[in-house]
C-alpha cells in the first residue's frame, strides 16, 4: 500500500483550485446532456421496471450484443456467452485476483504498472514481479529471464498483467512482435495473461495491432469498459476468458455485488440504439490527440533537457522520466503550491522504484490549463534542475524549446527533447504493423 | 456549554489528517453538550467565524498556516479565544530551526545541525561549505525541511553523493532547510497537557518502534502497520524522568500551552536524550500518540478535549 503521507498528498490534487494533470478521466463535459436526457427518457419508457430491477449476473443480452460491436471494432469477435459483464474494467481485475490467487502467489506486470491495479494487487497479497518497458512495451527477453528463475525455484506465476495499448501510465505500446511473443510464451508455458485494453480505440497515430486476444485467446483473459468510448460514470466494464475461469469470475461477481447496474445496462443499450456509437468515440479522438499534442508541445517548450518522455499514440497518458536526484513525491509537494498536480511514478511500481517519474494525463482538461500546467510543472522542474546545479556545479540545460525558437523549426513536438523511449517516427517494428490489414465494424 | 468552531482540514499538506483531528473533535465536543460549528478552513473563514460568532474557537489543524501562528494571528485580531499555543510560540515551534536555536541558547540538548535559506545556495555559493557541513555532522545526515510536520520531505544522506538530492527534495517543502546529525536510538514522544491549575503537565511516554529495524525509512514509523507504538514506554524511570524534564523544558522555553507533544530521540550508544522538535497541534486521530498518552494517563478523549477547551476560556 502506498504510505498513508502519499495518500494525503494526492487527496490534495482534487482541490478545485488545483489544475490536475493527475487524474485519469474522460472528458465527460463533451457528452451532449440533451442526448442524455433522451436516453434516460428512452430507457423510463422502454424499461423502466426491469432497469429499477437486478439483472442477470452475467449482464444483460442487449449489453452484451453492444460488446461484441465494440470488439468487432478491434477485430475480435466472440459470442454472448463467452462475455462477463462487469462493473466497471477494475472489477475485472479484482475479479481476476479473487479467482486465481492465493496469498504469496506470483503475479508478473509491467514496470510501471496500472496504478490502480496496485492495490488490487496488494489486497490479494500478491506476490508481483514487474517486468521493465521500452518504447516496445513490456521487454520480454527480460520476461523471459524472470520466468525460467521462477521455475528453478519452482515457481509459476498465476498471471501476466499487461495493458498493451497506450499503456497506463507509460503511454507506450507493445509492438506485434512482443505480442506474438509474449502470446507465444504464454502458451507455451500456459500461463495466462489479463489483458487490459480499456484504450484501444483512443488512437491519434499509427495503424492498429492486433490485441493479445485475438492472436490468440486460449490463455488470454481480456478486459475493456466503456468508460473511455463512452462514460466512467455507467461503470461497465466486461471481461472475455476462457470458460472455466470466466464461470468462476462469474461466482466471484455474484458475491461482490450480484450484478452490475440495470440502469447503466439499459442506458448502454439505449445509447447503440440510439446511432452509430463510433461518432462519439471519433470526437473523442478528434479532441484528446489535439490536448495530446498541446502537451507535448508544452513539454518541449517547458521541460529541461535533462527530462524524458514518452510520445503516445494514443490514450489519456504520458511517462515523464526526471533526472534521478528529482524525487517525484516530493516534487508534487512543490507543485501543489503551484497549484498543480501529477501522479508520482512510485504509485505505478511496488518495489520502490519510479522515485523520479511521474505519470500526465492530457485527456481531462482543456487545452489551456494543459499548457499551463506543464509551464508551471516545467518551471519547478527547472528550479530542482537548477537547484541540484548549484549544489554539486552541473550546469542545467536550456528547455528544449527555447533552443529551437532560434533555429525557427517546428520539429519539437516530433523530436522530444532527448533520445525519447518512444519517438514519433515509426520505426522498424511499427513499419511491419502498418501493413497489418483490419476490419472495421459499423 | 459554550459555541465552539472546530478548525480542521485548510490547505497544507497535512489536511487529511486534520480533518480526522477535527471530526473526532467535533464528535468529542458535541458529546460534551457543546454547540459544534465544524468549519473547513479556507478563504472564507473570517465570514463563517463572523457567522458562527464562536466564543472559543478549537483549532485542529495541522502544518502550514493552522500550526505556524497564522490562524491564531487571525483569531486575535477577531479577539476568538481559541486552543493551544499563542500566535508567538506557534511561530517558533513550527519552525523547526528557530525551536532548536532556542534549546539550544537554554542549554536542551538537541541533534547538532546546520540551517540554510535557499538563498544561501544561490546567492552565497554555501554548497562550498558543505563538505565542513559532513565534516562536523558525520554521516547519514538528516535533511529536513525547517517547517513541514509530517514525515514528507525528511531524507537521510548517507554519503556526500546522497546529500545534494536531499536538500533539493527538503526544499520542495521550504525555503528553508535544516541539516542534522543523526541519532540512532529510540524514538520517544512525550505528550503535555496543562492541567486544571494551568501548570504543565506530562503524560506517559509514547516509543514508536519500527516492525522493521530500518533507520533510513522514515515514513515507516508513522505507518499503521509498520510501526508499534508503546505506551508507556519502557524505560529506566531516571531516563523517563530525564525525557518528561526536557520536554517541559522545550515546551516551556518556546512558551508552547495548552498541549503540544515533544518529540525526543534517546542515543542507543550514549543513552542521552536529545528533543528534535515540538509539534504545537500534534495529531488528534484515534492512532494518534497524545490521545494514546493521554488514555494511558487515566484521561479518556472527551476529558482530554474538555481540559484543552478549559485551557482556552481561562
Amino acid at each position: 500500500m502506498k504510505s498513508s503521507a502519499m495518500r494525503d498528498l494526492m487527496a490534495l490534487t482534487e482541490r478545485p483550485d488545483v489544475i490536475s494533470l493527475a487524474g485519469g478521466l474522460p472528458d465527460t463535459s463533451t457528452f451532449p446532456p440533451d442526448s442524455y436526457a433522451s436516453l434516460m427518457g428512452t430507457v423510463a419508457a422502454r424499461s423502466c421496471a426491469r432497469a429499477l430491477q437486478y439483472g442477470p449476473t452475467e449482464g444483460l443480452v442487449a449489453v452484451k450484443r453492444c460488446i461484441t460491436q465494440v470488439m468487432a471494432a478491434e477485430d475480435m469477435h466472440v459470442e454472448n456467452a463467452e462475455i462477463l459483464v462487469t462493473t466497471g474494467g477494475q472489477q475485472v481485475i479484482d475479479l481476476v485476483c479473487k479467482t486465481l490467487l492465493d496469498p504469496g502467489d506470483i503475479v508478473i506486470t509491467e514496470a510501471p504498472t496500472y496504478p490502480g491495479a496496485v492495490p488490487t494487487f496488494c489486497a490479494y497479497q500478491a506476490d508481483v514481479v514487474q517486468i521493465t518497458m521500452d518504447r516496445d512495451g513490456m521487454v520480454i527477453d527480460e520476461l523471459e529471464r524472470k520466468l525460467a528463475e521462477l521455475e528453478q525455484a519452482g515457481r509459476k506465476p498465476k498471471f501476466i498483467y499487461t495493458v498493451p495499448n497506450f499503456h497506463n501510465p507509460a503511454g507506450v505500446t507493445m509492438s506485434l512482435e512482443r505480442r506474438e511473443a509474449l502470446v507465444r510464451i504464454a502458451t507455451q508455458r500456459e500461463i495466462l495473461i489479463l489483458e487490459d485494453n480499456p484504450y484501444g480505440l483512443l488512437r491519434y497515430e499509427g495503424e492498429p495491432l492486433p490485441t493479445l486476444y485475438s492472436l490468440d485467446n486460449e490463455f488470454v483473459i481480456y478486459a475493456s469498459t466503456f468508460s473511455k468510448i463512452l462514460s466512467p460514470g455507467v461503470r461497465l466494464g466486461w471481461t472475455v476468458a476462457p470458460a472455466p475461469v470466466l464461470a468462476k469470475m462469474n461466482i466471484g461477481k455474484q458475491s461482490s455485488d450480484l450484478c452490475s447496474s440495470s440502469v447503466s445496462q439499459y442506458f448502454v443499450e439505449a445509447y447503440f440504439d440510439s446511432g452509430p456509437w463510433e461518432d462519439y468515440v471519433r470526437s473523442l479522438i478528434e479532441i484528446y490527440r489535439k490536448r495530446r499534442d498541446v502537451m507535448l508541445d508544452a513539454l518541449a517548450e517547458n521541460l529541461p533537457r535533462e527530462a524524458r518522455w514518452t510520445h503516445p499514440q494514443g490514450g489519456l497518458f504520458l511517462w515523464v522520466t526526471l533526472p534521478d536526484y528529482i524525487d517525484t513525491t516530493d516534487l508534487l509537494a512543490r507543485a501543489l503550491q503551484e497549484h498543480v498536480a501529477f501522479v508520482p511514478g512510485r504509485a505505478a511500481y511496488l518495489d520502490g522504484r519510479g522515485g523520479s517519474e511521474m505519470r500526465l494525463n492530457f485527456s481531462g482538461v482543456d487545452e489551456d490549463q494543459i499548457r499551463e500546467g506543464v509551464r508551471r510543472i516545467g518551471e519547478v522542474i527547472r528550479e530542482q534542475v537548477a537547484m541540484y546545479g548549484t549544489l554539486t556545479g552541473i550546469a542545467p540545460s536550456a528547455p528544449l524549446g527555447a533552443r529551437l525558437t532560434g533555429s525557427g523549426t517546428s520539429a519539437k513536438r516530433a523530436k522530444g527533447p532527448t533520445p525519447d523511449p518512444q519517438p514519433a517516427a515509426p520505426d522498424a517494428e511499427l513499419a511491419k504493423v502498418l501493413q497489418m490489414p483490419r476490419k472495421r465494424a459499423g | 456549554m459554550s459555541r465552539i468552531a472546530v478548525l480542521s482540514g485548510g490547505h497544507s499538506l497535512e489536511r487529511q489528517v486534520s480533518l480526522k483531528s477535527g471530526a473526532r473533535v467535533a464528535d468529542s465536543l458535541r458529546a460534551l453538550g457543546h454547540e459544534v460549528t465544524a468549519i473547513d478552513v479556507g478563504a472564507d473563514l473570517v465570514t463563517r467565524l463572523q457567522e458562527a460568532k464562536p466564543e472559543v474557537a478549537f483549532v485542529a489543524l495541522h502544518g502550514r498556516d493552522g500550526e505556524d501562528g497564522t490562524v491564531q494571528e487571525l483569531l486575535e485580531v477577531m479577539g476568538i479565544a481559541y486552543t493551544g499555543s499563542r500566535v508567538s510560540a506557534c511561530i517558533r515551534a513550527a519552525d523547526k530551526v528557530l525551536a532548536k536555536h532556542a534549546f539550544r541558547d537554554v542549554g536542551i540538548p538537541t541533534p547538532e545541525f546546520f540551517a540554510f535559506n535557499e538563498t544561501a545556495f544561490k546567492v552565497l555559493g554555501a554548497g562550498q561549505a558543505l563538505p565542513e557541513v559532513e565534516q562536523t555532522l558525520g554521516f547519514p545526515i538528516v535533511v529536513k525541511p525547517a517547517s513541514q510536520g509530517s514525515a514528507l520531505g525528511i531524507k537521510f544522506a548517507r554519503s556526500t553523493s546522497e546529500l545534494p538530492a536531499a536538500l533539493v527534495a527538503a526544499f520542495s517543502y521550504d525555503r528553508k532547510v535544516l541539516l542534522e546529525r543523526h541519532i540512532a536510538g529510540r524514538d520517544l514522544a512525550v505528550s503535555i497537557l496543562d492541567g486544571p491549575d494551568g501548570q504543565a503537565q506530562t503524560l506517559p511516554i509514547v516509543e514508536a518502534m519500527p516492525e522493521q529495524e530500518d533507520f533510513y525509512d522514515f515514513e515507516s514509523r508513522y505507518e499503521i502497520g509498520r510501526t508499534r507504538f508503546a505506551c508507556p514506554a519502557e524505560l529506566p524511570a531516571a531516563v523517563a524522568a530525564k525525557a518528561n524534564e526536557l520536554a517541559l523544558a522545550a515546551y516551556n522555553v518556546l512558551g508552547c500551552g495548552g498541549f503540544a507533544r515533544v518529540d525526543l530521540m534517546l542515543d542507543a550508544q550514549s543513552s542521552e536524550l536529545f528533543v528534535l522538535e515540538v509539534n504545537p497541534i500534534p495529531g488528534l486521530t484515534e492512532t494518534s500518540l497524545l490521545p494514546q498518552a493521554s488514555d494511558a494517563a487515566g484521561i479518556d478523549f472527551d476529558q482530554l478535549i474538555a481540559r484543552i477547551v478549559a485551557a482556552a476560556i481561562s
